[in-house]
C-alpha cells in the first residue's frame, strides 16, 4: 500500500497517526484535541471480554421478576422457578435470578456484575442465525452488513491491519476467539481482526517461504486470504506462547479441565491478559440455549438443562473475575454477555420456550458500576403464545457505553462504528 | 483485488474434455479426485460422464456394526461384529459407542465411494438438513436419518421435505415430537420454512404468524417407538389441533382448514403443496446448490445467468433433483476456467481426500475393529478442523456454507490451518495414526511408481501438481522442489540424471536399503512441501 492509499484508508477508519502528517513532530501535537484522542486510543490497555450464549436464552428464567411471581408462575406453570428458592439482589426487592447464578448473585450483592434489561432492537428477528448476525454486526434488524461491530471498532483503531502487522505499537492480536471458528464480530472491513486459539502452548510450525501468486481470480483471491492467515499465524505464535509461559499460576477457583468449557475458555483469557497481550477484545463462548423442551426436570425445578448451563456460567465467570484479581490485572477488564434473543413469556407443553424479543444483559467487572440498568418486564395477567418481554434497550446502546465509557472512544467515532447515535447507559 | 464477475451461463460446456476438466469436476462432485477415476472418466464423454455420476445404481451400504466392545462394555444382545441397527435395548453404555460406530461407518462409506454423487449429496443434505448427534442420541434413529439422506440424496426434494418431516431423528432434534395442540413448539415449523425451503433470501417473506400457524398444522406428528428398531414418525389425532390455520399474503393468505380426526394428516401436505407453490424454494436449494459445488459468492450474474434458470428446471420438474444438478454439473459456468480451484476445501475433503488421492491404505473388514478405528481418527482429524460430520455446529449446519462474507474462509484461521498441516505432515513424514498393530500413512513411493515418468524429476513434479492442486505452481517453486529437495544432497545437484539414477536403482538394486530411503525421504519432503503449500487447501 503506498502513502497516498493509506491516507485514503486511514480517514475512512478515522484515525491518523502523527507521524504520517507530513512531518509534523509528534511534541508539535501534544495536547491538542487529537492527541488526546490518540491517548484515549494508544495507551489504553483495556479489555473487553464478550461471553455468546449461543440459541437465545430465557430471559425471565434467569433475572426472575420476584414482584410478578403469580403472573410469572401463571405465564409457565410447568418451569416457573420455586419462589422459595430464586436467589435475592440486595436493594432490588423486586428481582432476583436463578438459583444456578449463586457465584453471579454475589458478585452482583458486591457491585462487580451488573444487569441490563430487556435488551433487543426494533424489529425483532426470531431466526438464530439472522438475530446472531444483527448483534454480531451491529445493523439494523433489516439491514444486512458484513462486517461486526468489534472488527469496526479494531479497524479504527488500526486502520491498515493486515497490512504492517504486527508491529511495535502492536505487537499483539487485536482480537482474540478462544476457539476454532472465528466469530463475525470481529469481522474488518478487508479481512477478520480476529485470531483463533485453542491451545495457546501448542503452536505449530508453518511452512516458511510462500509464493504471493497475487493473481486476479477467484482462486487467487482464496489463496491469497490462506497465505495471509498463515502469515499472520506465524507471527503472533510466538508472542501467545511468551504471554502464556509468563503465567505460571492461576486462581484455584476453576473447576478441573474439561468439567466446564466456559471456565476452561474463560482461563486462557486471564492467562493472556496477565501474560501481557494489549489484545482489546476477547470472545468465548457456550451454546446449547435453545431450550425449546424440557428446560426444567419437574422433579426439582431448579435443575435442568437450562441450570446446568447457568451453573457453568456463574462458576465460569467468578473464576475469572477471581482470577484477574489475582494476577493483578482486574481494573482492566470488564466483561459481557448476549445472547441472540430471549424467549417467549409464555412457556411451551415441551416444558421448554420459543424464540422470543427481550431478554436481560450481565456486564462484570472490578471496574463497573453494577446494579440493574433498567426495570423488570411487566408479565400480563393472562399470557399468550404472541406475548414477549419488549425492549428497554437497543443492545446498540451497550455496545455504545462500553466503547464511549470504558474504552474512551470519541462519540463521532462510537457512532461511526456502531453506524448511528445511541443512548449511553450507567455500566461504567 | 477485485475479482472480474464470471458471465457464462447454463448453458452445455462444449470445450475440450481433458484430465483437468475431470480432474475439477471429480474434486467437486466426489472426496478427492484420485488418479483412476480421472483416466476413467476422461476416456469417455462428459455427458456419460455426468450420467454416471448422477445415474449410477448403487447397492444399499451394509448397516455399521458393532466394533466397541471393550474392557468396560460388552453389549449383552449384538454380538461383535454384528450390526447393532436391530438392537431392542439403547442405554448410556452403548449410545456412544454407536453413535461414533456410525460416524466411522459414515467416514468409511466415504473412503470407498463408487464413481458416483451420492456420497457428497448426502453431506449436502446432511448440512441441509442439519441433526445433531450429541441431541438425538438414539443411533438407531440416527441411522435411520442416515439412510433417508441417502435414499433422497438424488431423489425428489419435496418428497424428501415431508420424508424428514416424519423422520424420528428429526422430530426428537426440532422438538416436533412435542409438538401438541395445547401449547405447540414453534421449533420444527420455523426451520421448515427458515432453513428447509423457502429460506431467508431476498423473495422470502414468510412472517412470524406463519410459524406459529406451520407449527399448528405438524401438532400430532410424533415418534412411535413401541420396539426401538421399527421407530418411526406417526400422526397421533389426539395431539392435532384441528382449527383452521391462516397463513400470511406470503402464501397467497390460504387458509388450511382444520381437520378432524385421521383427515387432519392432509393439512400437512396442504401446506407442504403450499409452500412449494413458493418460487423461492426452487431458488433457495439452487443458491445452496450453487455454494456447495461452484463458489461462495452468487453475484447478479451468477444470480441471473445460473440461479433463476436452474430454479426452473427444478420447478419444471417437479423439485426432482437430478435434471438440476446435471444441468449445473455439464454447464459452461461449471467449467469456466475461472471456476476451478475456487472452494476451500471442507475438512472432510481434505482428509477423506487425501487419503484417496494418495491411495492410503485401511485396514480390511475382516480386521473390523482397527478400520472402525482408523476410520474413525480419521473423522475425528476431520472434527479438530471444524467438521464433525453428524454434529455440525446447530441446525443451520456449517457457516462455511451461508456466513457472509466469509463462507468457505472460515475452515481456515490461525487455530485449523496449523491443523491441517499437523494432520498431512504425520500422514506423509510423522509416521502415519496408528491403531493397535494397524497403521494409515501415505506411501510415498507408491504414489509416484503411479505417474507416468517418475524417474524424470520433472515430469513427477508436474504430474504431482497436476494431480494435487487445481492451479499450476510457478516456476520458481517448481524449481526449488527439484533443485533444493529431490536433487538436494545428491552429487551435482545441478544434474537431473542424480534423481533419475537413484529413482531407477531401486528397482535395479532393491537391496540398497541407503538408496531407497534416500529416495523416499525426498519424496517424503516433496509431498509434505506440496501439502503444505496453501494451493492444497483448494479445490
Amino acid at each position: 500500500m503506498n502513502r497516498k492509499e493509506f491516507l485514503k484508508k486511514a480517514a475512512i477508519g478515522g484515525v491518523v497517526l502523527p507521524s504520517f502528517l507530513n512531518g509534523i513532530s509528534l511534541k508539535a501535537l501534544a495536547g491538542t484535541p487529537l492527541m488526546n484522542a490518540l491517548n484515549g486510543y494508544m495507551n489504553d490497555d483495556r479489555v473487553l471480554v464478550i461471553i455468546q450464549l449461543a440459541g437465545g436464552n430465557d430471559g425471565l428464567n434467569t433475572v426472575i421478576p420476584f414482584d410478578q411471581y403469580s403472573t410469572y408462575t401463571a405465564a409457565r406453570p410447568n418451569i416457573a422457578l420455586p419462589e422459595d428458592k430464586v436467589l435475592r439482589l440486595n436493594g432490588f426487592d423486586g428481582t432476583a435470578l436463578h438459583p444456578a447464578l449463586k457465584e453471579m448473585q454475589a458478585l452482583f450483592n458486591d457491585g462487580k456484575l451488573g444487569i441490563v434489561q430487556g435488551v433487543s432492537y426494533p424489529k425483532p428477528n426470531f431466526s438464530h442465525f439472522r438475530a446472531t448476525d444483527i448483534w454480531m454486526t451491529s445493523s439494523d434488524s433489516d439491514k444486512i452488513v458484513s462486517t461486526g461491530w468489534a472488527g469496526r471498532y479494531l479497524n479504527n483503531l488500526y486502520p491498515e491491519f493486515p497490512n504492517n502487522y504486527p508491529n511495535k505499537s502492536m505487537p499483539d492480536p487485536l482480537a482474540i476467539q478462544v476457539g476454532s471458528v472465528v466469530s463475525t464480530t470481529f469481522q474488518g472491513p478487508a479481512f477478520t481482526m480476529g485470531l483463533a486459539i485453542s491451545n495457546p502452548n501448542s503452536f505449530y510450525n508453518l511452512i516458511e517461504g510462500k509464493v504471493n501468486v497475487d493473481s486476479p481470480t477467484r482462486w487467487g483471491e482464496q489463496l491469497d486470504y490462506i497465505e495471509e492467515v498463515g502469515i499472520k499465524t506465524d507471527q503472533y505464535a510466538s508472542v501467545i506462547k511468551q504471554a502464556a509461559l509468563k503465567v505460571t499460576k492461576q486462581s484455584d477457583k476453576y473447576p478441573a479441565q474439561g468439567k466446564n468449557s466456559l471456565a476452561d475458555q474463560l482461563k486462557i483469557v486471564a492467562r493472556l491478559i496477565a501474560g501481557g497481550l494489549r489484545t482489546k477484545v476477547y470472545m468465548v463462548n457456550i451454546g446449547s440455549f435453545d431450550t425449546h423442551a424440557k428446560q426444567v426436570e419437574d422433579a426439582d425445578r431448579t435443575t435442568g438443562n437450562h441450570a446446568k448451563l447457568w451453573q457453568k456460567v456463574s462458576e465460569g465467570i467468578n473464576a475469572f473475575m477471581d482470577d484477574i484479581k489475582y494476577l493483578n490485572v482486574a481494573d482492566r477488564v470488564m466483561g459481557m454477555t448476549f445472547s441472540e434473543f430471549g424467549r417467549r413469556i409464555k412457556s411451551n407443553a415441551s416444558g421448554g420456550t420459543d424464540h422470543g424479543v427481550a431478554a436481560p444483559l450481565f456486564y462484570f467487572g472490578h471496574n463497573v458500576k453494577g446494579g440493574i440498568v433498567g426495570n423488570n418486564p411487566t408479565i400480563p395477567a393472562i399470557a399468550t403464545v404472541n406475548d414477549n418481554v419488549p425492549m428497554q434497550h437497543d443492545f446498540r446502546s451497550v455496545y455504545t457505553s462500553v466503547l464511549q465509557n470504558w474504552f474512551y472512544l470519541q462519540p463521532a467515532d462510537v457512532q461511526n462504528v456502531l453506524m448511528g447515535q445511541y443512548p449511553v447507559l450507567q455500566m461504567v | 483485488m477485485s475479482i472480474p464477475s464470471v458471465s457464462s451461463g447454463l448453458k452445455k460446456y462444449k470445450g475440450k474434455w481433458t484430465k483437468d476438466e475431470a480432474t475439477h469436476l471429480l474434486k467437486r462432485t466426489m472426496f478427492g479426485a484420485r488418479k483412476q477415476d480421472v483416466e476413467y472418466f476422461s476416456e469417455k464423454s462428459l455427458r456419460k460422464t455426468i450420467d454416471e455420476l448422477v445415474d449410477g445404481m448403487e447397492e444399499v451400504p451394509q448397516p455399521p456394526i458393532n466394533n466397541y466392545n471393550d474392557d468396560n462394555y460388552t453389549d449383552e444382545e449384538i454380538p461383535l461384529g454384528s450390526t447393532w441397527i436391530t438392537a431392542t435395548k439403547q442405554n448410556g453404555m452403548n449410545s456412544g459407542r454407536r453413535r461414533n460406530s456410525l460416524k466411522a461407518w459414515w467416514v468409511g462409506l466415504m473412503l470407498n465411494q463408487n464413481r458416483t454423487l451420492r456420497e457428497k449429496m448426502v453431506l449436502f443434505w446432511h448440512n441441509h438438513f442439519s441433526t445433531e448427534m450429541v441431541n438425538v442420541d438414539n443411533g438407531i434413529w440416527l441411522y435411520k436419518h442416515n439412510v433417508l439422506l441417502r435414499q433422497y440424496a438424488l431423489g425428489n426434494f419435496k418428497e424428501m421435505v415431508r420424508a424428514v418431516t416424519y423422520d424420528p431423528a428429526m422430530l426428537k432434534y426440532l422438538n416436533g415430537n412435542n409438538n401438541v395442540k395445547k401449547a405447540p413448539d414453534e421449533n420444527y415449523g420455523r426451520e421448515l420454512q427458515e432453513l428447509f425451503t423457502v429460506g431467508k433470501g431476498p423473495g422470502s417473506h414468510y412472517t412470524e404468524s406463519d410459524v406459529k400457524a406451520a407449527a399448528r398444522v405438524l401438532t400430532g406428528i410424533r415418534i412411535e417407538n413401541k420396539i426401538l428398531p421399527e421407530a418411526h414418525g406417526i400422526f397421533d389425532v389426539g395431539r392435532h389441533d384441528d382449527t383452521d390455520k391462516q397463513f400470511s399474503a406470503f402464501y397467497g393468505n390460504a387458509i388450511i382448514k382444520g381437520k378432524k380426526g385421521k383427515e387432519g394428516e392432509q393439512e400437512v401436505d396442504e401446506m407442504l403443496n403450499m409452500i412449494f407453490a413458493q418460487e423461492e424454494v426452487a431458488r433457495f436449494i439452487c443458491r445452496k446448490l450453487y455454494r456447495f459445488f461452484i463458489y461462495h459468492t452468487i453475484d447478479e450474474n451468477a444470480e441471473k445467468n445460473i440461479i433463476e434458470p436452474l430454479a426452473k428446471t427444478f420447478r419444471k420438474n417437479n423439485y426432482d433433483i437430478k435434471p438440476v444438478l446435471k444441468e449445473l454439473l455439464s454447464s459452461q459456468h461449471f467449467f469456466d476456467i475461472a471456476n476451478r480451484g475456487c472452494i476451500i476445501k471442507n475438512p472432510l475433503d481434505f482428509t477423506v481426500g487425501l487419503c484417496r488421492e494418495f491411495e492410503v491404505q485401511f485396514p480390511d473388514s475382516t480386521d473390523y475393529v482397527n478400520q472402525y478405528g482408523l476410520w474413525l481418527t480419521l473423522q475425528t482429524q476431520a472434527s479438530q478442523m471444524q467438521q464433525n460430520i453428524g454434529d455440525p455446529p446447530n441446525v443451520a449446519g456449517w457457516p462455511a456454507y451461508y456466513q457472509e462474507p466469509q463462507y468457505d474462509k472460515i475452515w481456515i484461521n490461525s487455530d485449523t490451518l496449523p491443523k491441517r498441516n499437523v494432520f498431512t505432515d504425520k500422514m506423509i513424514i510423522n509416521g502415519g495414526y496408528a491403531r493397535a498393530t494397524k497403521k494409515i500413512m501415505i506411501d510415498p513411493v507408491q504414489f509416484a511408481q503411479s505417474l507416468p515418468d517418475p524417474a524424470n524429476p520433472d515430469t513427477l513434479i508436474n504430474d504431482s501438481v497436476k494431480l494435487l492442486y487445481m492451479m499450476d505452481l510457478p516456476d520458481k517453486e517448481k524449481k526449488y522442489l527439484k533443485e533444493g529437495i529431490l536433487l538436494s544432497g545428491l552429487k551435482g545437484m545441478m544434474s537431473d540424471h542424480y534423481w533419475t539414477d537413484a529413482w531407477n536403482k531401486m528397482a535395479t538394486s532393491p537391496d540398497d536399503a541407503a538408496n531407497k530411503k534416500d529416495v523416499t525421504t525426498k519424496l517424503k519432503k516433496l509431498y509434505q512441501y506440496l501439502m503444505n503449500l496453501p494451493q492444497y487447501q483448494l479445490c
